[in-house]
């Protein structure tokens, strides 16, 4: 276990280095970040004095180190547009983006759990051809025109819910179920190969063998088994889950990370930008490694194959 | 041709069925109805492509020309609707269903363009480390795992506003983000493939290794490239329609399904129709492209893991 823990811990190094170059490259080698803060009418020496201000006129490594080395103790420079720093505007909108995610988490198992295990144990039945119809589509389906459907559905015809804000819980109905099933198609599908494969080993006929009632086969060997490859998908969908919310954040208006890191695009205020973007990853990374290293405890088979 | 499935290597949306297979007559049903689906899709498609190609042609209007006078229609079957504008008219007047047709363009060759960028570097790439090995397999899988955490949108989001919108920019970047799901799918089949009696005996007869990636590799992978290639054009056109959307993407007055979407969503509260037909139409491209796509994996081979 030690050896698996120091392996993905390397490995979890590397890709958070890597990110930070990315994020780095982002504004330094693909855009002139002097252009983006003068005006267009600035004069040369005006972008000289600039230039050499904010030390573009070192070599890009000396730059990118001044950058990490800053950013690793949280200074990602201030906001160009509010003058704040940017990891602290960045972390006061991270609870919303954490509550609206887990908010849709929650919303997509209690979607995908029933029906994924209902389509596995009546294969070729109704109900299972009725949710791979539910899966594809929901596949197909963006989610910025689901969420502005439901808006206009819910808040603008039958007046039920706010059409977008935070704050009390019919304010998450929407947008959680807008990522619910953003999510729910494939953890659905995963769910069902999953207990299907473990619904014809052997243990479960050992268990029905021994004269153990259906319902009892099934919670208990079972899902319980079921759960490893959905644990570890659902860790790596993360980062998919994430996407999702920075999509519904912008339709509901949801005051988190990803819609102020949307407007900061707009107003092209790049630290900001960096900041939520590194960030975000970081939090994709850590849920990632935690998975890895939760599932290696439950499934031995993992920690040795890795 | 059948290619090799990977030892439990390529998990993606895992249909894994190591279980034993289902009675034979349940197996062909249910290829069939897939298949049923697939063709229906396919003549879907088909109209849709053509519909936007032939453009110029079968447009009612000009899908730029304002007509103040006719703005906020509502669609022909509802009060106040006229048979002249079948889908209603938008903010200044101008047909939704000349907006429409034309607007499938931008995303149809957005979708396809970006797909061929993407699918050459994650072959390229995929090739390259399951051949070669080592370093470069080391190399390739860290760019995969850094790839797979950033926040994907916010990336596309930032490069975009730092390079500009424009159809080219989009293309560009849609397509060398894209790249990672292909690349490890192929890097896993090629590591299979290595191993095989024909490549080792290509070696021993002295090919040269460009000859035996390229000529005995690369052709067992075609189908899993073309299924993959085929799923991902869906998943482009929901990017670029969600960048459109915020305003980052295909810039008005140029008709793309999302941009148009974004502004319908100003004007919900009285006029659904302006957001609703847009997404609608994305959501029905998408949903034929993942039924060919599910038809095609089911024809080609339909053991292929993905």
């Amino acid at each position: 276990m030690k050896h698996f823990a120091l392996q993905q811990l390397v490995q979890l190094v590397v890709v958070v280095v890597g990110i930070s170059v990315l994020a780095f490259a982002i504004l330094h080698v693909i855009g002139d970040p002097v252009l983006l803060l003068l005006p267009q009418n600035a004069g040369k020496e005006e972008y000289e004095r600039y230039h050499k201000l904010l030390g573009l006129d070192q070599p890009l490594y000396v730059q990118y180190w001044k950058f990490a080395s800053r950013a690793a103790h949280g200074d990602f420079g201030t906001s160009w547009y509010t003058d704040t720093p940017a990891f602290r505007l960045v972390l006061q909108r991270m609870p919303p983006t954490l509550y609206l995610t887990t908010a849709g988490l929650v919303c997509a198992l209690l979607i995908a759990l029933p029906l994924g295990i209902l389509a596995a144990l009546k294969r070729h039945s109704f109900v299972d051809n009725l949710c791979t119809m539910i899966a594809v589509a929901g596949q197909a389906m963006p989610i910025f025109w689901l969420g502005i459907m439901l808006i206009i559905i819910f808040a603008v015809r039958l007046k039920a819910l706010p059409a977008s804000g935070y704050g009390t819980w019919q304010h998450f109905l929407m947008p959680a179920f807008t990522l619910g099933a953003f999510l729910a198609p494939i953890t659905m599908r995963l769910v069902r190969s999953g207990v299907i494969e473990i619904m014809n080993m052997e243990y479960i006929r050992a268990a029905r063998a021994k004269g153990l009632s259906e319902e009892r086969v099934v919670i208990k060997h079972a899902f319980r088994n079921a759960c490893i490859p959905v644990i570890t998908v659902l860790g790596l969908q993360f980062g998919q889950l994430l996407g999702g919310a920075i999509v519904t954040e912008t339709v509901f208006a949801w005051p988190g990370v990803a819609t102020l890191a949307v407007d900061s695009i707009r107003n092209q205020d790049f630290p900001v930008v960096q900041c939520a973007v590194v960030l975000l990853a970081l939090i994709i990374v850590s849920v990632n490694f935690l998975v890895d290293m939760v599932v290696g405890l439950i499934d031995p088979r993992i920690r040795i194959g890795a | 041709m059948k290619a090799v499935s990977a030892g439990g290597a390529v998990v993606l949306e895992a249909e894994r069925t190591t279980a034993p297979r289902a009675p034979a007559r349940h197996v062909s049903l249910r290829r069939l109805w897939r298949f049923k689906w697939g063709v229906v899709a396919g003549a879907i498609m088909l109209m849709i492509v053509a519909g936007a190609a032939s453009a110029p042609w079968i447009s009612p209007y000009d899908p730029v020309t304002v007509d103040i006078r006719h703005r906020l229609a509502p669609p022909a079957w509802m009060d106040g609707g006229a048979r002249a504008h079948v889908l209603g008219t938008d903010q200044i007047g101008r047909d939704l269903l000349a907006r429409m047709i034309y607007g499938g363009r931008v995303s149809l060759v957005i979708g396809v363009a970006a797909v061929l960028i993407s699918s050459s570097i994650g072959v390229l790439l995929g090739l390259a480390a399951g051949y070669v090995g080592r370093r470069v397999d080391w190399a390739v899988m860290t760019l995969i795992n850094v790839m797979l955490t950033f926040p994907f949108v916010l990336l596309a989001l930032a490069v975009i506003a730092v390079l500009g919108p424009s159809l080219v920019n989009m293309i560009i970047v849609l397509g060398v983000a894209d790249w990672p799901l292909y690349a490890r799918v192929i890097r896993a089949e090629t590591l299979a493939i290595r191993e095989r009696e024909f490549v080792i005996a290509g070696r021993a007869l002295g090919m040269s290794h460009w000859r035996i990636v390229f000529r005995q590799i690369l052709p067992n992978l075609v189908s899993v490239i073309v299924v993959i290639a085929t799923l991902q054009v869906a998943r482009v056109i929901i990017l670029e329609s969600f960048l459109s959307f915020l305003g980052l993407g295909v810039q008005p007055p140029t008709p793309a399904w999302g941009n148009m979407l974004g502004e319908g969503r100003l004007y919900m509260l009285n006029s659904w129709w302006i957001a609703a037909f847009p997404g609608l139409a994305i959501f029905t491209t998408t949903l034929a492209i993942n039924l060919m796509g599910n038809a095609l994996r089911d024809w080609l081979d339909p053991h292929m893991r993905l």
